[in-house]
């Protein structure tokens, strides 16, 4: 029931990595975490760790995303389970931001 | 033949910090019922979403209050409660005014908060929403039942 929060930084992208379960206990440390580095930068976060998410984690995506779009920096969701990729679909997420199921 | 089997009831402080216990009760009594992997993942999303509101709603309140989850057990289907203790919000106004976002959506339009009700909605069979001193959500899944026996309801479709 915890979040592990792996961050990877080189001059132009973060790759975060992620594991655990995403949700109104572990999102804000998320948001705390993802929006204090990512300003017009390209952000790759891996998912394939994330056994549980919900729309407190959406939302955290969400508010990355628009920073990102305003500063001229990059999203990149990747390696959804299906789970996951449902959850992007079912709330239309799947049609604004990039994710990949690999 | 709409008798409860069981009734089980879990009370956990308005905090963050047992949404998660509360999934672990929710999946416990799921596989024992012998629901699916996929619906027991629905039901944590859910439940986990009315429980968030619940909490997040005491937050902004004084400090103190307590979630309560009622399981109803039926043979064939799940009912559960959400109740936070007196403190009220407009739900089904708040509802109202959320759904998925579209292929149209801009990036402006999007908001980070008000996607949990509408996947209660989308991940239940049938939601009910009490406003009275406090909020309580009703949620209830029909137990689709192919692995015993598939007499009735066979409306509930899965979606794979």
């Amino acid at each position: 029931m915890d979040l592990k929060i792996d961050k990877q930084q080189n001059d132009r992208e973060i790759f975060v990595n992620l594991a655990g379960e995403i949700d109104a206990f572990t999102a804000p440390k998320l948001r705390e975490e993802l929006l204090q580095l990512s300003e017009g930068q390209k952000v790759i976060i891996n998912l394939k760790d994330v056994s549980y998410l919900d729309s407190t984690g959406l939302g955290v995506f969400v508010g990355l995303f628009k920073q990102l779009e305003k500063t001229n920096g990059e999203l990149h969701l990747l390696e959804l389970s299906d789970r996951l990729k449902r959850l992007f679909e079912l709330t239309g997420l799947s049609h604004v931001m990039k994710i990949s199921a690999n | 033949m709409n008798q409860v089997m069981d009734y089980i009831e879990i009370k956990v402080p308005a905090k963050p910090d047992y949404v998660g216990v509360i999934r672990l009760t929710l999946s416990g009594i799921c596989s024992r019922m012998g629901y699916t992997y996929e619906e027991i993942e629905d039901m944590k999303i859910a439940v986990s979403e009315a429980c968030t509101n619940a909490v997040q709603h005491a937050y902004g309140m004084d400090e103190g209050g307590e979630v309560t989850v009622g399981f109803g057990l039926y043979p064939d289907k799940l009912e559960i409660m959400v109740a936070d203790s007196g403190k009220s919000f407009n739900f089904l106004e708040t509802r109202n005014e959320l759904g998925p976002y579209t292929e149209t959506s801009t990036v402006e339009q999007l908001t980070e908060g008000g996607l949990g009700l509408f996947l209660i909605e989308t991940l239940m069979d049938e939601v009910r929403v009490l406003n009275t001193s406090g909020v309580t959500v009703f949620m209830m899944k029909q137990l689709s039942g192919e692995r015993e026996n598939h007499d009735e309801t066979s409306s509930s479709q899965e979606t794979f």
